[in-house]
C-alpha cells in the first residue's frame, strides 16, 4: 500500500484531481445559488419594502453629536459649559445654485473667507445631505434679519446647537484650554466615525488632554425624508452619550486673587498641595478669553493676541523656561549638608566677589560691598552669592546635577495638560551634546547661582518646592481631581501619583534648610521680610533674580537705565504654613526686578487666600 | 456556397485563435463581461464618459498582457515562478518599510515610473509556485508537502493581512488553498484543521486582540451596528438592490444609484447599481455568465495533460470565483465587508490586469495540451 503511494501514478492523480474539480464545481453553484436566493429575497420578497424606502426615498443616517461634559473647579464652580447658540447651516444637496447662494447670503450675514474655506472642506467631508455650519454664534439681530428672508433660501437653515462656553471668561484659561472647530489634522487623530456629528473639539490645555472623557460618543438617527430632504419621521434612533465631566484641583476663587494680585505684571504662579500633588491654582498672565477661540477667531482679535508684546497665548506656567535664580539656592544647599561638602558651621568671607583659582574673572555677588562672614543659614537668609560660588566649586556639577534631579527638574512633571516643557538641566554630557564643548568650571559657578543654562518652568518650580516642603516626597502634579462617568455621575478619583521621593541622609539638614528658609520670610535681615508684616501664620520662601541678559566684566546693571524688557525676572518660591505645609508656591514676575518687592508679595497674596480666606 | 464560405470564416477565425494559443469560448465570455461592465460604470459613474473611457483603454491593455501571456510556454512559466514569488514577497517587505500609505493602510510601492500593490503580483505567484512544487510530487499530498504548501501560502498572505488589505490577503490565501484542495489534501487532513481552527478562535479572539481589534472585526462581521460607518453602505445598498424588483428600473434610470446614496459605487459597490438597474433578471445573467467563465477554466483544468495546469488552471478559476461570491456576498449583505471588486466590471485598474493575466495563464496551459497530443 505504502509502495504504491510512492510511485507517481498519472491516472490515478488525474482521476483525483478531477474528482476534485467536479466537487468545486457543485461547491460553485451552490454558494452561487446562495447569493442568487438572497438576491431573490430583496429583489422580489421584500421588494415592496425596498421599494417604498427608495421611492420616498429615503433613508438618512444623521449622525447626533454629544453634548460635552462640563468642568467644575474644586468645589463646583463651573468653568467650562454649553449654552445653545444659533448657527447658520447649509444643506448642499438641498441647494440648487451654492455660489449664488452664498453671495446672496452676504447681503445678511457676515461670513469671512475662513468661514467659507472651513463650510468648503467640510462639506468635502459630509455627505451632500447633512447640514454644514458656515458661521457659528449668530448674533439676535443677525437672526433677526435672515429669518425674514429664510423662505428665499432653499436648504438654508437656522439652528441652535449646544457650544462651549466658558463663564469664567479669561480666568484660569491657562488652566483649561479651549476647545475650536475641527479641521483636518484633528480628524487624523480621532475616530471619524465618533466625530461625524461633532464640529469642535479640544485644542489646548485640559479640554485638549482630556478630549477623550469631555467628548462622549456619537448617537445615530436613521430617519426619512421627503423629496426636499425635510425629515418625515424617526425609524430608528440611538441617542449619543454625554462626555464626562471634570473636577478640577483648581481652586477658581484662588486663581482669581492670583491673576489679580498679579495686575499690570506678566508672569505665572503655580500653586500646589505639597501633600498630593493637587495644583490649586495655575497662572500665567496675561490671559485672554477662550471663548474668542471657539467659535472661530477673527483675523482681527487673533493678530492682535499672537502680536501683543506680552503674549498672552504663551502659556508661561507650562512652556515658560527661567533661570530659577536664587531660588535655586535651597537645594544646593541641602545638597552639600547631604554630600558632607559643607556644614552647617562651614564660614565662607564674602567680599563681593568669587574668583577661581587661576582665572582673572570676577564672579560678583549681587551686593557689590560684599556681605563678610556668612554661614550656610545667612547664606540662605541674605541670598549670598559668593557662599554659593565656593560650595558650587567643591560639589562640581555632577553632584549639582545629579542632587537637582532628584527634586525633579530637568524633567517634564507629568502634568494632565498640553504644551508643558522639560525645562533643562546642565551637565558635562548635555554640553557636549548640544553644544559640542567640554564644561568650563565658571560655568559650574554661574549654576551654582541658580543662572546660566539652568532653566526650570514655573510648574516645575512649584513642584520642586513642594517637594522640599514635605521632605523629598514629590507628586506628579495635576489638574483634575476626578471625572465624573455619565450616565451613573460616580466620581472617579484621580489617585495622587509619586514621581520620586528623595530619602534624607539627615533630617536635621533639612531642617536647618528649612529654618534658613523661614528666617528669609520672617527673620530681621531676611530679603523677604517685607511680607512677614501681619502674616498669620510662618511661611518659608527664598527669593530669586534670574539676569535676562548678561552684564559686561566693568559695567553694572542700573535698574533705572535698563529697557524693561531686559529688567531682570523677579522670582519667589515659598510654602505654608511652615510647620505643616499645605501650600506651596512659586512666583515669576517677568521683568519685576528684585524678587523681594514684586514676587513674594503675590506668593503672600495667594498663601493669605488659600490658608484664611478658605472658602 | 454560402455555408461554405461561413465555414470557411469560422475555421479561418479557429485558425486565428490557435496561431494566437487564444481559448475563443473564454475570450468572447471576458469581451462580453468587460462590455456588459463598461455599460454598467458609465451608469454609476454618472454618465461620465472620461471615466468609461480610461476603463476599456485598461480592458485593452489587459486584453494584450494576457495574449502575452497565452504565448509563453508553460515550460517557462513553471520555471518562473520561483522567481516571481521571491521578487513578490521582497516588494511585500520593501512596502512594509518604503511603502506609500493610501486610504489608510500600505499597499503601494512607488518605483519612480509606475505605482504599484505588490500583493497583486501574489495573486498569481503564490499558485503558480504551489502549483510547481506540488506537479512533481506523489497525489494525494503527504503531510511534508502539506506543511511546505502552507508555508508558501502563508507567509504573503500574512504579509499582505498586517497592511492591511484583509480582501487581498483572503484572494491569495485561497488561491493557494484551492492548488492545495485540487491536490488532494485528505479530508480528514482538512477537517482536524477546520476543528482545530474553530477551537484555537475564541481563545485568540479573548488573549490574543485588543479591544479596537475586536470591535473592529464585530462591525465588520454586523455592518449595520456602524450605521456611520461601513454599516450606511450595506444599508444603502440594500435599499438599490431590493428596489430593483424583477427587471430593473432600466439601465441609468436607478435613482438610488443616480442621486449619490451609494458610496463606492464605482469600485466594490457597482453590483448595488447594476442590481437596481436590472432587476433580479439582469443578476441572474450576469452571475451565469460568471459562472460559464468559471465553468470554463474548470474545464480546461480538466482537460489539461499535466498535474501543474490541472492545479493552476483549476486555482485560478476558483479564485475567481471567491472574487464573484465575496463581492456579491457583501454587496447583498450577507457577508462582511472587505474590500474585494466585482471581477472585470468594478473600475480600477489594478485588479482587472491581473484577472486578465491569470486567463492569459489558463490559455497558455490549454494550448499546452495541443503540442503533446
Amino acid at each position: 500500500m505504502s509502495k504504491r503511494e510512492q510511485l507517481k501514478d498519472d491516472f490515478l492523480e488525474n482521476r483525483l484531481i478531477r474528482r476534485r474539480l467536479v466537487l468545486s464545481a457543485i461547491f460553485t453553484v451552490i454558494l452561487l445559488s446562495l447569493v442568487l436566493g438572497r438576491l431573490y429575497v430583496l429583489q422580489i420578497v421584500e421588494h415592496e419594502h425596498f421599494s417604498t424606502l427608495s421611492d420616498s426615498n429615503r433613508v438618512r443616517i444623521k449622525a447626533l453629536p454629544p453634548t460635552r461634559g462640563l468642568i467644575f473647579d474644586r468645589h463646583g464652580v463651573v468653568m467650562a459649559n454649553n449654552l445653545p447658540a444659533y448657527r447658520l447651516e447649509i444643506v448642499p444637496e438641498q441647494v440648487e445654485d451654492l455660489d449664488s447662494t452664498l453671495l446672496q447670503l452676504k447681503q445678511y450675514i457676515d461670513y469671512t473667507e475662513q468661514d467659507l474655506k472651513r463650510f468648503k472642506q467640510s462639506s468635502k467631508r459630509r455627505r451632500p445631505f447633512e447640514s454644514i455650519p458656515l458661521r457659528l454664534n449668530l448674533r439676535d439681530e443677525e437672526v433677526a434679519r435672515l429669518a425674514v428672508n429664510l423662505h428665499r433660501f432653499e436648504g438654508v437653515e437656522i439652528n441652535a446647537r449646544l457650544t462651549r462656553n466658558y463663564p469664567q471668561g479669561a480666568h484660569a484659561v491657562h488652566a483649561l484650554g479651549y476647545v475650536s472647530r475641527i479641521d483636518e489634522r484633528d480628524l487624523s487623530e480621532v475616530s471619524e466615525v465618533e466625530y461625524a456629528g461633532s464640529t469642535h473639539i479640544g485644542k489646548l490645555g485640559l479640554e485638549k488632554f482630556y478630549e477623550h472623557e469631555l467628548h462622549g460618543s456619537v448617537g445615530v438617527q436613521q430617519v426619512e425624508v421627503n423629496a426636499r430632504g425635510r425629515t418625515l419621521r424617526v425609524l430608528n434612533e440611538s441617542p449619543p452619550v454625554q462626555g464626562n465631566n471634570l473636577h478640577l484641583t483648581i481652586d477658581s476663587r484662588l486663581q482669581k486673587v492670583a491673576e489679580e494680585a498679579f495686575a499690570e505684571y506678566t508672569g505665572a504662579a503655580v500653586a500646589i498641595n505639597p501633600n498630593n500633588g493637587e495644583i490649586l491654582a495655575l497662572v500665567s498672565m496675561p490671559i485672554f478669553d477662550p471663548n474668542l477661540f471657539v467659535n472661530g477667531i477673527s483675523y482681527d482679535n487673533y493678530n492682535a493676541l499672537r502680536d501683543s508684546i506680552k503674549r498672552p497665548l504663551f502659556n508661561r506656567a507650562l512652556s515658560g523656561q527661567y533661570p530659577p535664580g536664587s531660588t535655586s539656592k535651597p537645594f544646593y544647599g541641602l545638597a552639600g549638608l547631604e554630600g558632607a561638602i559643607t556644614t552647617v558651621e562651614k564660614d565662607v568671607y564674602c567680599i563681593g566677589y568669587y574668583k577661581l583659582p587661576n582665572e582673572p574673572r570676577r564672579y560678583r555677588d549681587w551686593k557689590k560691598q560684599g556681605h563678610g562672614h556668612m554661614d550656610l543659614n545667612n547664606a540662605i537668609t541674605q541670598s549670598c552669592d559668593v557662599y554659593f560660588y565656593d560650595l558650587a566649586y567643591r560639589m562640581g556639577i555632577d553632584r549639582m546635577s545629579e542632587f537637582l534631579a532628584k527634586f525633579g527638574f530637568g524633567v517634564k512633571t507629568g502634568v494632565d495638560s498640553t504644551s508643558e516643557r522639560n525645562g533643562l538641566l546642565p551637565s558635562r554630557e548635555w554640553k557636549r551634546r548640544a553644544e559640542g564643548m567640554p564644561w568650563f568650571p565658571g560655568e559650574t559657578l554661574i549654576t551654582g547661582i541658580g543662572q546660566g543654562a539652568l532653566l526650570v518652568t514655573p510648574l516645575q518650580l512649584a513642584n520642586s518646592t513642594a517637594a522640599f516642603s514635605v521632605k523629598g516626597q514629590r507628586y506628579q502634579p495635576h489638574l483634575v481631581k476626578s471625572v465624573e462617568k455619565v450616565p451613573e455621575y460616580n466620581l472617579i478619583d484621580i489617585a495622587s501619583r509619586v514621581a520620586g521621593r528623595y530619602e534624607l541622609q539627615s533630617e536635621k539638614n533639612w531642617q536647618h534648610v528649612h529654618d534658613a528658609m523661614v528666617n528669609v520670610v520672617h527673620g530681621l535681615r531676611g530679603t523677604a521680610h517685607r511680607i512677614s508684616q501681619g502674616m498669620e501664620y510662618r511661611a518659608a520662601g527664598k527669593t530669586g533674580t534670574a539676569q535676562v541678559f548678561e552684564i559686561a566684566q566693568d559695567e553694572e546693571y542700573d535698574e533705572e537705565t535698563v529697557a524693561e524688557k531686559l529688567r531682570d525676572h523677579a522670582l519667589f518660591i515659598s510654602y505654608a504654613p511652615a510647620d505643616a505645609p499645605q501650600i506651596a508656591v512659586a512666583v515669576i514676575v517677568e521683568n519685576g526686578g528684585h524678587g523681594s518687592s514684586v514676587a513674594a508679595p503675590i506668593a503672600r497674596r495667594i498663601m493669605d487666600a488659600y490658608l484664611l480666606e478658605e472658602s | 456556397m454560402n455555408q461554405a464560405l461561413g465555414s470557411d470564416s469560422i475555421s479561418y477565425t479557429r485558425r486565428a485563435m490557435d496561431a494566437l494559443r487564444l481559448d475563443p469560448v473564454l475570450l468572447s465570455l471576458l469581451i462580453i463581461l468587460a462590455l456588459f461592465g463598461s455599460m454598467v460604470l458609465y451608469s454609476a459613474s454618472g454618465s461620465d464618459q472620461a471615466i468609461v473611457i480610461r476603463q476599456m483603454t485598461r480592458i485593452v491593455v489587459a486584453l494584450i498582457l494576457m495574449i502575452a501571456i497565452a504565448n509563453i510556454p508553460l515550460r517557462m512559466i513553471r520555471k518562473i515562478s520561483i522567481w516571481l514569488y521571491l521578487a513578490g514577497v521582497a516588494m511585500l517587505v520593501a512596502v512594509m518599510f518604503f511603502g506609500e500609505v493610501g486610504k489608510g493602510a500600505q499597499r503601494w510601492l512607488d518605483l519612480g515610473v509606475l505605482r504599484f500593490q505588490p500583493s497583486e503580483i501574489l495573486k498569481l505567484a503564490v499558485p503558480m509556485i504551489v502549483a510547481t512544487y506540488l506537479a512533481n510530487r506523489v497525489l494525494p499530498v503527504g503531510l511534508k508537502e502539506l506543511v511546505v504548501s502552507s508555508i508558501l501560502v502563508l507567509i504573503p498572505v500574512l504579509l499582505i493581512a498586517r497592511q492591511p488589505d484583509l480582501g487581498t490577503a483572503i484572494l491569495v490565501g485561497s488561491a493557494g488553498f484551492f492548488v492545495l484542495f485540487l491536490a488532494g489534501v485528505r479530508w480528514r487532513v482538512m477537517i482536524s484543521l477546520g476543528v482545530l481552527m474553530s477551537l484555537m478562535a475564541p481563545i485568540l479572539w479573548k488573549f490574543a486582540l485588543h479591544d479596537y481589534q475586536r470591535n473592529r472585526i464585530l462591525t465588520l462581521l454586523d455592518p449595520e451596528s456602524d450605521p456611520l460607518g461601513s454599516g450606511y453602505h450595506i444599508i444603502q445598498s440594500k435599499i438599490a438592490i431590493g428596489s430593483g424588483g424583477v427587471y430593473g428600473k432600466g439601465w441609468l434610470n436607478g435613482t438610488q444609484s443616480q442621486l449619490d446614496f451609494i458610496p463606492e459605487r464605482s469600485t466594490d459597490f457597482i453590483f448595488s447599481v447594476f442590481g437596481e438597474e436590472f432587476g433580479f433578471f439582469g443578476s441572474v445573467v450576469l452571475i451565469l455568465i460568471y459562472l460559464a467563465i468559471i465553468f470554463r477554466g474548470l474545464y480546461i483544468a480538466a482537460h489539461s495533460t499535466e498535474n501543474f495546469g490541472r492545479l493552476l488552471a483549476g486555482a485560478l478559476s476558483l479564485t475567481f470565483f471567491v472574487y464573484l461570491f465575496v463581492n456579491t456576498g457583501m454587496v447583498a449583505g450577507m457577508l462582511p465587508v472587505v474590500g474585494v471588486p466585482l471581477p472585470l466590471i468594478s473600475y480600477g485598474g489594478t485588479s482587472m490586469v491581473t484577472l486578465m493575466m491569470g486567463f492569459g495563464l489558463i490559455m497558455s496551459i490549454r494550448s499546452a495540451k495541443r503540442f503533446l497530443v
